[in-house]
């Protein structure tokens, strides 16, 4: 019987003091507020009952094998910058933080690999891959992200048009089952058909079948140049239609990225980041890596021509560190900007075809505005995961708030699923986006995620209430 | 107005060969870059023109080679391109390096408006700027933090000093050097890149100068002896110390203790 779940005694707080160490111990009011919540208050603030800092693969295994004998929930935790309330103790319990098992061992030149445990930072996994002349390619926005919390999630980010998501590049994983069991998914091979593949399913399953404790990546040779486009349209409907006209050139794109001239001076208003192009009101950045200059020059010369083609009112050309910089950091900056900007926000992670953004777009402004909701469409035009972005004015009461953004998140799945779209592009299910997800896969599809969450994990102790809820 | 933007090819990244003979860097050797300061004072330029009309043109001494960053200048928006080049103005200090600019913008038929960049990466020394000003005896302006306001007959600027804010107004022709973040340079434009494919790039040599005096340029004209030079060492990781104010005072200290500092 999973729920009610156990709640933890005194006997219970010294056994995991026992299996780890009082210093790395945490209970009731001891625990910090930050590990109430992720990046997204709005979806839950939860204290967990006992907090702790594990340093290794055992001490995992022997919490688990406690938990699950005493049917306490246990959340796992990396750095805490999940957009879906993924990393919180919804039901209490046990928050185990991983962020002390942050070591990146030597890369593996023969194999091009580099195994890491799941607290080592993004960016420094990709700055130990770069001091090796290789390279890691995911790039979700937020570089201080675990890398556990990074394959835990799929997380994509901008330059999954050229290189594809987290998943394309996690070689095996070694994880802690529920009952504390210590397994191997995978192992160091560029294929593998033996049996399912376990692995790919633990990938995005947010916490909620195993405890990841190590992860193989692979790598690539790093680019040798890379430029980065900005072309100024007329209007967000040009830039999207732009989109398959870049896709249709015989160079692959890094990424593709939009953004509307409202969000650019939402950035520099609030973050005093200028962005380097005045004209248009909106952008499309379109970035390019490669080998040689030559190859680099090729590919800005027809994605340049094309942009003119398509009314691009000019192309302009970041071809040197700082110059890609000063784009990059007004486009980094509008998650912080728009919470500069505004009381609250909500956000929808949907992701259509390629060939419907535009469509999507129109129609996500023409929901919002009708809710009466300032809504900022910005994005990965290049895999068609838009980020909806929905501000809450000074003047909308709490109710008002609420009830208008659950009304146009209703509506903007609805449309996303009419245009053969998903719920979540990259940033999860986690605990707010649950009450969309039965709806929107279905209950055929529901019934075989909770059997799926039976086989990991029969007493519903990890993560319980993310991605599926049994407790209705 | 006629505006002169100075600019420079600098070493683009910390590893620079540096000659033992004169102490000079190779300016040959490596990868090289637009002195990111000077893009600030382009893109000043750029915004002056655009509000009271006339021309920007780029002038810089350097290698013939430069005419790659002259022509990324061209696809900012500079109308004209200059390079004073010649084996005579090689190995110059800041004294001769200032005063051959300074002549340059002579030949070029003088200018309202001077603009530079606050430094250069490589050389740091913050002088060439205000010393072309001295040659041509001008009044100018350093460290420029904001223009704010300029018309056809002068031009106002903010200076921020250690302690106070300072504004300025400088009668034509003047000079001024600007400090980064004073706005952000705008990117190179494919459609001026083809626009100007074919515009040439001046090239400007010792025989043109007005002044032919030889000690007045290169090593020669320079009076700065240099003892010895070496690339900075390479920047080591950055430590952040966590805590209130005590506690990362208290840390600090004992780091710099540790390390013999204090």
């Amino acid at each position: 019987m999973a729920y009610p779940y156990k709640k933890m005694t005194r006997e219970d707080f010294d056994f995991i003091r026992s299996v780890t160490a009082k210093d790395r111990v945490w209970v009731g009011e001891e625990i910090a507020n930050e590990y109430y919540k992720d990046e997204m208050p709005e979806y839950g603030v939860f204290p967990p009952e006992l907090y702790v800092e594990v340093v290794n693969k055992e001490e995992v295994s022997a919490i688990m094998r406690y938990a699950y004998e005493q049917n306490i929930p246990v959340v796992c935790r990396g750095a805490g910058t999940g957009l879906a309330g993924g990393a919180t103790c919804k039901y209490g319990g046990i928050m185990l933080s991983i962020m002390r098992m942050n070591k990146i061992f030597p890369i593996d030149h023969k194999n091009q690999t580099v195994t890491t445990q799941p607290g080592a930072l993004l960016i420094d996994i990709q700055a130990a891959a770069a001091a090796e002349g290789l390279f890691y390619p995911p790039d979700p926005g937020e570089k201080t992200a675990s890398i556990g919390g990074n394959v835990i999630t799929n997380a994509g980010g901008m330059k999954a048009v050229r290189y594809g998501l987290t998943r394309d590049f996690v070689r095996c994983i070694e994880a802690v089952m529920p009952d504390g069991s210590i397994m191997n998914f995978s192992s160091n091979v560029v294929k593998n058909t033996t049996g399912y593949d376990v692995k790919d399913l633990i990938i995005g399953s947010e916490g909620t079948l195993c405890i990841l404790t190590e992860v193989t990546l692979k790598l690539l040779p790093a680019p040798t140049c890379s430029a980065t486009l900005v072309m100024p349209f007329p209007s967000l409907e040009a830039c999207a239609d732009m989109v398959p006209k870049v896709l249709d050139l015989p160079f692959v794109p890094t990424a593709i990225e939009f953004l509307e001239r409202e969000l650019i001076d939402i950035v520099e208003r609030n973050l005093n980041k200028l962005f380097p192009v005045k004209q248009g009101e909106a952008v499309l950045i379109v970035m390019y890596d490669a080998s040689s200059q030559q190859e680099l020059d090729s590919a800005v010369d027809a994605a340049a021509q094309a942009a003119l083609a398509q009314g691009a009112f000019d192309c302009c050309i970041a071809a040197t560190p700082e110059r890609a910089a000063s784009i990059w950091a007004v486009r980094g900056g509008i998650l912080e900007g728009m919470k500069a900007d505004s009381v609250s926000q909500e956000e929808c992670d949907v992701v259509v075809p390629r060939a419907r953004i535009a469509e999507y777009v129109k129609a996500a402004k023409r929901i919002a505005v009708s809710h009466g909701i300032r809504v900022e469409p910005c994005g990965h035009c290049g895999d068609g995961n838009i980020h909806t972005e929905m501000l809450r004015g000074p003047k909308m009461s709490d109710e008002e708030w609420k009830s208008a953004t659950h009304a146009c998140l209703t509506e903007l799945y609805a449309l996303s699923k009419e245009l053969g779209g998903q719920l979540s592009g990259e940033h999860g299910i986690g605990n707010g986006r649950l009450e969309f997800l039965e709806e929107f896969v279905g209950p055929r599809m529901i019934a075989l995620y909770k059997a799926i969450k039976l086989a990991f994990d029969d007493k519903l102790i990890l993560n319980p209430g993310k991605v599926i809820e049994y407790n209705k | 107005m006629k505006i002169v933007v100075c600019m420079k090819q600098v070493p683009a990244g910390t590893k620079v060969d540096i000659d033992p003979e004169t102490g000079a860097m190779k300016r040959l050797s490596g990868e090289t870059r637009t002195n990111p300061y000077d893009l600030f004072a382009l893109e000043a330029a750029l915004s002056l023109r655009e509000k009271t009309g006339g021309t920007v043109t780029v002038l810089t001494m350097g290698p013939p080679q430069a005419e790659e960053m002259m022509r990324d200048a061209y696809t900012m928006g500079a109308d004209d391109a200059v390079i004073l080049s010649d084996r005579k103005f090689a190995g110059a200090d800041v004294l001769a390096t200032s005063y051959a600019l300074s002549q340059g913008i002579q030949v070029i038929g003088g200018a309202d408006l001077i603009i530079c960049g606050k430094q250069t990466t490589d050389g740091d020394t913050s002088q060439v700027g205000p010393a072309i000003a001295e040659h041509m005896g001008i009044p100018h302006a350093a460290w420029v933090a904001e223009i704010v306001d300029a018309d056809e007959h002068a031009i106002s600027v903010r200076q921020d000093l250690v302690s106070v804010s300072q504004v300025s107004k400088l009668p034509y022709p003047c000079l001024i050097t600007v400090d980064k973040d004073m706005c952000v340079p705008r990117l190179p434009s494919y459609l001026l890149k083809c626009a100007t494919k074919e515009r040439p790039v001046r090239i400007i040599g010792f025989d043109d100068m007005p002044d032919h005096d030889l000690t007045r340029y290169g090593l020669i004209g320079s009076p700065t002896s240099v003892e010895r030079m070496f690339a900075p060492p390479e920047i080591e990781k950055q430590v952040y110390l966590e805590g209130d104010a005590a506690q990362k005072a208290e840390e600090l200290f004992t780091i710099l203790t540790d390390k013999k500092i204090l």
